[in-house]
């Protein structure tokens, strides 16, 4: 187990959001939080990071991170992608690369050489200001950018909203592939179906407590998920 | 004894600046930096028309329809932008004013001014002495005082404020957001006139310095410290401001230096005030935290990392 | 003979000064969406410490304008933190209201400090201008001033371009909070802001009062002229920002040609007010129309 959450509260102002969650990731799985819109599912990734007000346990390779600051939390190997459009519009696809590596002293130009051979299509758009790229090629940007600094554990949060089904593959693609480098996925997905496939395990995430947790594909196939989030039949 | 009748008069003309200036920026959510230049204009207007016989009665009226007209036209291009753009456009219309006072010499006769404003007289009678002139200069307050103090309490100042505390949600419910911030600004223009007209015929005196930016930095002052968004408070805030400097008057310091020190007690208390006690005496609960404002959202969101 | 081309070279000579005073605000709106009300302040105190040390102590002037430089960032970073930073999560008006407030704070202690009286760099006579063709003259200090403003422009572009701060300072003016994600301090980068803005307007202030003199409302004119260039070249845009400097700069020296001279201030107010009106964004500003009009 690389990764769990114990008992997790967390807070957006003075609205709870989360209720006495328990995760826990082990090394080199993809895990999907999934559940409808404001369950918390962006919260859980935003209380390891430590970006909100939160009560609970966060502990990363045995060691209580807890409290540790976002910079910290970077150094130790957890690196987040946020939700929405997070790259730096008005820097080019290599400067938003390098900031990736920002607490990092020094050149880094052997990480720039291991995230241009997985990302090649970035090569080419090097540079390219990233506010004029497509919505794939901006979350190509900014999940290569989270790759800079040799993660762990990798957070991404809703990588494939608002991209065409194409462009999700790839993403998809590009997560598994990641995936393959033993780097441990935590990944918040609205398109449940798409993320189950290729998740190890899931948990199900329903207004603020966690409702479900079970193995990817056998979530894919029980009944109650298949009618609340994949449209059922 | 005529000392603290100068005393209270100010603070009557003050008052009234305050109140008015309350109605646009406390209790619309407009920031708008035009006022020492309606007041400005009222004065100019009243004395320039009595200066040419015209009675101050008529005068007194006549600066405040023209400082409202001008407060009307200034808000149409300027309720279309938004926070810090209306201020910053309001801004550049009271630069432009200012600048007006100061060169169109045939009106104004710019820098030097215009002496010799006859004092006011209503019907045959003129408030020649100071305590004379604070008894009108009062009645004026008072009925200045009723009257933004209706306009709050009433439904169009409710919709106001809906619109000051969520912009959005009013327009959602169909309220003409810029017809409201056009009244507001319209009618806190008439009233900075008026306060014009009274500063011009008591002084008997006027020259465009007293209605540059720090006059309205002064202003904004009172409204803090009274606190934004009420009535009472912002008459309390003209009081303290115009009494607190007074002790240095009797300090035989050089003009200069009391000027200096002067602005820096006022300036002081304003950042004191912000910092310490936002919404001012007796403000309003949360009114200057705007809490819907994007870029205090913004900020506030941020700021926490 | 016509003076177009001399009150061209003057209007350059005025937009490099509001364009290095311009290139504060727009760095400090960038990153926190505050207008600095009291910046042109600083450029009057830069303009005044180096007086003291110049002229007063009698110290070399590079090294006067370095002291200068040292206690103006001094001065900006006391007032950014026990003032600014306090507000910035009260909303729109109170930290604008209390850099007001700085402003008259600041004039008047220099006024109390220094008295009213005009001071001036000079210490020989009035030295000639330099005559260039087209009639043109131009005083020795006025082409320390165009090379002194393009040079720091340039700088601060490379600087902004190339060096990891630098970076750091466009992505946090791009987007707060994931910096803050990528590990960036942003607090100290907004103090490097402040220091960067309140350095350039130091070294303005300076070059100023050598070229003219010292009145403790110096900062008044050219603080607010340089928020016009400002709002004219698209808030928070660096480069827009030169760009107004040297259009208000060149505009209204050439209007004057047409216009009485008293109106000269007035020209870049109309400016102004023209672009909120019909391009509120500015020349070069980037932000949707949404983020400004209603």
């Amino acid at each position: 187990m690389i990764l769990s959450i114990d008992k997790l509260n967390a807070w957006y102002g003075k609205l709870q959001v989360l209720h006495d969650i328990d995760m826990h990731f082990n090394t080199g799985e993809i895990v999907s939080i999934i559940g409808p819109n404001g369950a918390g599912k962006s919260t859980v990734l935003k209380s390891i990071f430590n970006l909100i007000k939160k009560k609970g346990r966060i502990i990363y390779k045995n060691k209580n991170i807890t409290k540790y600051t976002p910079q910290q939390i970077a150094k130790a190997g957890i690196t987040y992608v946020p939700q929405g459009r997070s790259v730096f519009t008005d820097l080019t696809v290599h400067e938003n690369i390098e900031i990736g590596a920002f607490i990092k002293p020094g050149n880094p130009w052997k990480d720039f050489k291991r995230v241009y051979t997985m990302f090649p299509n970035l090569k080419d758009l090097k540079n390219t200001r990233a506010g004029l790229l497509s919505g794939g090629e901006q979350q190509m940007t900014a999940i290569a950018r989270a790759l800079m600094l040799k993660p762990r554990v990798l957070l991404l949060d809703e990588p494939t909203l608002g991209l065409s089904p194409k462009v999700r593959t790839l993403i998809f693609d590009k997560i598994i592939e990641i995936n393959k480098t033993g780097v441990t996925i935590i990944m918040v997905e609205q398109n449940a179906k798409r993320s189950l496939e290729i998740s190890n395990r899931a948990y199900v995430l329903e207004i603020c407590r966690n409702k479900y947790s079970g193995r990817g594909k056998q979530l894919l196939e029980d009944q109650r998920i298949k009618k609340l989030y994949l449209g059922g039949k | 004894m005529s000392y603290f009748a100068n005393i209270l008069v100010f603070i009557c003309i003050y008052g009234i600046l305050a109140i008015s200036l309350n109605l646009t920026i406390g209790f619309a959510g407009i920031f708008n930096l035009t006022h020492a230049a309606f007041f400005g204009i009222g004065a100019y207007t009243s004395a320039l028309l009595t200066l040419t016989g015209v009675p101050f009665w008529l005068s007194f009226i006549c600066a405040f329809l023209i400082a409202a007209i001008f407060g009307f036209l200034i808000s149409l291009p300027a309720t279309r932008l938004k926070g810090i753009y209306l201020a910053i456009v309001t801004f550049g219309f009271a630069e432009i004013i200012i600048a007006v006072m100061k060169n169109w010499q045939g009106l104004t006769r710019g820098p030097l001014g215009l002496p010799g404003i006859p004092k006011a007289s209503l019907f045959g009678f003129k408030f020649a002495s100071t305590w004379e002139f604070f008894v009108l200069a009062a009645v004026v307050l008072i009925i200045t005082y009723v009257i933004i103090s209706k306009i709050v309490n009433s439904p169009f100042g409710r919709t106001m404020r809906a619109i000051r505390d969520d912009e959005i949600a009013a327009k959602a419910l169909g309220k003409n957001v810029m017809k409201y911030k056009s009244y507001a600004m319209l009618i806190g223009a008439g009233f900075a006139g008026i306060a014009g007209s009274l500063f011009a015929h008591y002084i008997t005196f006027i020259d465009p310095s007293s209605f540059t930016l720090t006059e309205l930095i002064l202003m904004l002052s009172m409204i803090v410290v009274g606190g934004i968004a009420s009535v009472p408070g912002a008459l309390l805030g003209a009081a303290i401001l115009v009494i607190l400097p007074e002790p240095l008057r009797f300090l035989y310091l050089p003009s200069s230096i009391v000027a200096a020190i002067r602005q820096m007690l006022f300036s002081g208390i304003l950042i004191a005030m912000l910092l310490f006690k936002p919404n001012g005496i007796l403000g309003e609960r949360r009114l200057l935290l705007k809490k819907n404002a994007k870029s205090s959202w913004f900020i506030k969101k941020l700021w926490r990392g | 003979m016509s003076i177009i081309p001399q009150l061209l070279l003057n209007g350059i000579i005025a937009g490099g000064i509001y364009a290095l005073v311009a290139l504060g605000y727009s760095l400090v709106f960038g990153v926190l969406r505050f207008i600095n009300f009291a910046h042109g302040e600083l450029f009057m105190i830069g303009a005044y410490i180096g007086w003291v040390f110049n002229i007063v102590f009698g110290v070399n002037i590079l090294i006067a304008i370095l002291m200068s430089i040292i206690i103006t960032i001094g001065v900006s970073f006391l007032i950014e933190r026990f003032v600014y930073q306090k507000l910035y999560t009260k909303g729109l008006m109170p930290p604008i209201i209390a850099s007001f407030g700085v402003s008259i704070f600041l004039q008047a202690l220099i006024l109390m400090i220094f008295g009213a009286q005009i001071k001036t760099y000079r210490t020989g006579e009035i030295q000639p201008g330099i005559s260039l063709p087209g009639g043109m003259i131009i005083t020795k200090i006025q082409i320390v001033i165009i090379a002194v403003s393009i040079v720091l422009m340039i700088a601060l572009f490379l600087y902004l371009k190339y060096t990891k701060t630098g970076k750091a300072m466009r992505a946090v003016s791009n987007n707060y909070q994931v910096a803050l994600i990528m590990g960036i301090n942003n607090k100290t980068i907004i103090s490097y802001i402040f220091a960067i803005g309140a350095g350039l307007a130091a070294i303005g202030g300076v070059l100023v009062g050598i070229e003219q003199n010292l009145t403790p409302t110096m900062g008044v004119m050219i603080g607010i002229k340089a928020l016009v260039a400002t709002v004219v070249g698209g808030l928070g845009n660096i480069r827009g920002a030169v760009m107004g400097g040297f259009t208000i700069g060149i505009i209204e020296n050439i209007g004057i040609a047409w216009l009485p001279s008293g109106y000269k201030d007035a020209i870049a107010f109309g400016i102004l007010i023209l672009m909120l009106i019909f391009r509120p964004t500015g020349l070069l500003g980037r932000k949707t129309e949404e983020e400004i009009r209603i």
